[in-house]
């Protein structure tokens, strides 16, 4: 009888546990939205995984666009000390128009100036010791506006330019031979 | 004369107050003796001078004096080119006074015109100077005693006394006091004022190599002694020019990587920044009632003469074309400015009406004419000149517009002109250093003013200070 009775109770469990099962066994909706669940696990995690991917090849192409920058910086630096080292131009005595000789050289700085526009710069203009202090000062002036004349003829913004005339007060040379005159009419163009 | 007496003793004290300031600072705008002294060389013009004897005034002190009047009285009258002082060998005797004097002596050795003088010591430090200037000639004729109708009596009289004076001074007054002296004897002799006790202002430019400070800015006694920096700088000083009460510079600094006018107190060595417009700011110049002051500027486009009211710091434009127009200086009377223009082509001298601001070419001779200045008279121009290529120092005659050249020196700039117009100094080029020189309104008389360091240019001669 004991037996029996295990047996039925066992039975009883066993015929609960299917009704229940049977109760509460997937519908279509939750089959659907299991499916859909797990569309997004595997989404979010394909869009994890794009994301990390994209976030990858922008730092990469950021890398890539920092070296470019990095490497046109220096290129820009070197073209620089390129024309820092070609600043000057000579003029005639009493004269202030650019001989045909300078304009190469100032072509060089005028497209720098338009490829940089953040780049400033000041003109000197300089004469040699004849004529009078003030005077020269006035020339001076003249030769570097002829200068930035070009400049700006060439597309550089006159925000970029400062002229400023130093007249007979700064020799290159000291003395009056006619290298130590012709040395001191110049225009020397100053990176800032 | 108290003016300059308190002017006389100010300077050294607050100079040393201020040296003593100036320790352990930057040499930036602080009083400091220059080094570059100047001294006067003599290159022309002394036989048209005349012979005056400046005897050694008579000392009876066991101390040294601070300074010889006499030579200073001597140097002074033997640089306006128009005196010259005999020799000690030359002279017969060596009178203090007119009662010690042998004119016979003096007549035959073929000079008339003694100055003699003598100093005692009086209390607390001071000196009593006593000096006479005699003219040997009327003396020999009146033997020292003349006879004058004074109130209707008849008197003995000392006519051949030109001038009779005495004062008592400090000890450090002894130079001043000599220029004193030589103005009172020039102008007795001559008619026109001395211009012993005057200053110049220059710019001398140390090398930029070494110096980190190689522009600076001087004054000196006319004759290149007691000089006094008042501005040291890394960039370019130029064009100074005195205030007519001799009190101010006007001048134009770099120090701002640009030029800027500023005009400084030369007692005090405070200044002011005037201008600081884009472009050119140059050749300032004071009106003659320093209320105002003309420049160059170069705002508008191109160098152009512009007047600014110093009280309200109103600017009125003078010339408006564009051609360079620069080098402005006024006329005596304040009314019209001359200046220099290349409107014409080549730098040429221009005048402009304040009132009516027509401006005419006044220069025609030569390749160019620039840097013009006018004798306070207002009966000369005096010009930078270039004829076949040469810069030389050149006269014009206002009315005739006749012109001479007086100078023979190499690429001469900046003349200025002493207050009573016996004189112009102006910068030139010699033995390829740039030196101040001297040369008289008539040519004749020329020094030169070499320099122990540095380039000097610039020179603006000072207004009378007495």
């Amino acid at each position: 009888m004991f037996t029996n009775n295990k047996f039925r109770i066992a039975l009883v469990a066993l015929a609960a546990t299917s009704l229940m099962a049977c109760s509460s066994g997937p519908s279509e909706e939750e089959i659907l939205a299991e499916a859909n669940r797990q569309a997004a696990v595997e989404q979010a995690e394909a869009e994890k995984s794009r994301m990390e991917r994209e976030t990858a090849t922008v730092a990469r192409a950021e890398a890539a666009r920092a070296d470019e920058m990095t490497r046109l910086r220096a290129a820009a630096e070197d073209q620089k000390a390129t024309l820092v080292n070609q600043n000057i131009i000579y003029f005639d005595f009493d004269v202030s128009s650019i001989k045909p000789e300078f304009i190469s050289v100032l072509k060089k700085h005028a497209d720098f100036l338009v490829a940089n526009p953040s780049q400033t710069i000041v003109i000197e203009g300089h004469g040699d010791q004849r004529g009078t202090p003030e005077y020269n000062i006035a020339l001076g002036e003249r030769r570097g506006q002829s200068i930035e004349t070009y400049f700006s003829n060439e597309g550089v913004s006159m925000s970029q330019i400062t002229v400023v005339s130093y007249g007979e007060e700064k020799p290159a040379v000291m003395g009056t031979s006619e290298y130590a005159m012709a040395q001191n009419r110049r225009g020397v163009v100053v990176y800032e | 004369m108290s003016t300059m007496k308190r002017l006389v003793r100010v300077v050294p004290t607050k100079l040393m107050l201020l040296m003593l300031c100036a320790i352990g600072l930057a040499a930036h705008s602080q009083w400091a003796k220059a080094q570059s002294n100047l001294r006067i060389v003599i290159t022309e013009g002394m036989n048209n001078a005349r012979p005056i004897a400046v005897v050694p005034f008579k000392w009876d002190g066991a101390s040294i004096l601070p300074e010889s009047l006499a030579d200073v009285i001597g140097n002074n009258l033997q640089r306006s080119g128009k005196f010259s002082p005999v020799s000690l060998s030359n002279m017969p005797q060596f009178p203090s006074s007119d009662t010690e004097m042998d004119y016979s002596a003096w007549a035959q050795k073929g000079i008339d015109t003694v100055l003699t003088g003598s100093i005692s010591a009086v209390q607390n430090g001071q000196y009593l100077v006593k000096f006479e200037l005699i003219d040997v000639l009327r003396a020999q004729l009146t033997g020292g005693e003349s006879k004058t109708l004074i109130d209707g009596n008849l008197v003995m009289a000392k006519d051949h006394i030109i001038v009779s004076r005495e004062k008592i001074i400090l000890a450090e007054d002894f130079r001043q006091y000599a220029h004193i002296i030589s103005d009172i004897a020039y102008e007795a002799l001559t008619g026109e004022k001395g211009a012993f006790l005057t200053r110049i202002a220059y710019i001398v430019v140390r090398d930029r190599d070494t110096d980190p400070l190689p522009y600076q800015l001087v004054i000196a006694d006319y004759d290149g002694a007691n000089e006094t920096r008042l501005l040291s700088s890394p960039e370019p000083l130029m064009s100074p020019s005195w205030s007519p009460d001799g009190n101010k510079l006007a001048y134009v600094s770099f120090e701002g990587k640009r030029p800027q006018i500023f005009i400084q107190d030369i007692y005090t060595s405070q200044r002011t920044r005037i201008t600081n417009f884009p472009g050119i700011n140059s050749s300032p110049a004071f009106s003659p009632d320093g209320t105002k002051l003309v420049m160059v500027l170069s705002k508008d486009g191109n160098p152009e003469i512009y007047v600014m009211d110093l009280a309200t710091k109103e600017l009125e434009r003078i010339t408006q074309n564009r051609a360079i127009d620069t080098e402005p200086e006024w006329t005596p009377d304040g009314k019209s400015i001359v200046y220099t223009s290349e409107r014409g082509g080549r730098p040429q001298i221009y005048e402009v009406n304040l009132a009516t601001k027509r401006s005419k070419r006044i220069t025609f001779d030569g390749e160019m004419n620039l840097g013009a200045a006018i004798t306070p008279d207002n009966k000369h121009l005096i010009v930078v000149n270039r004829t076949q290529g040469d810069y030389h120092i050149a006269r014009q005659d206002r009315e005739t517009g006749d012109m001479l050249v007086l100078t023979k020196t190499f690429l001469d700039e900046s003349p200025s002109i002493a207050p009573n117009g016996s004189m112009i100094i102006y910068s030139t080029l010699h033995e390829g250093q740039q030196v101040l020189s001297l040369v008289s309104l008539d040519g004749r008389f020329k020094a030169l003013l070499p320099a122990t360091d540095g380039q000097v240019k610039s020179p603006s001669w000072s207004p009378f200070l007495l």
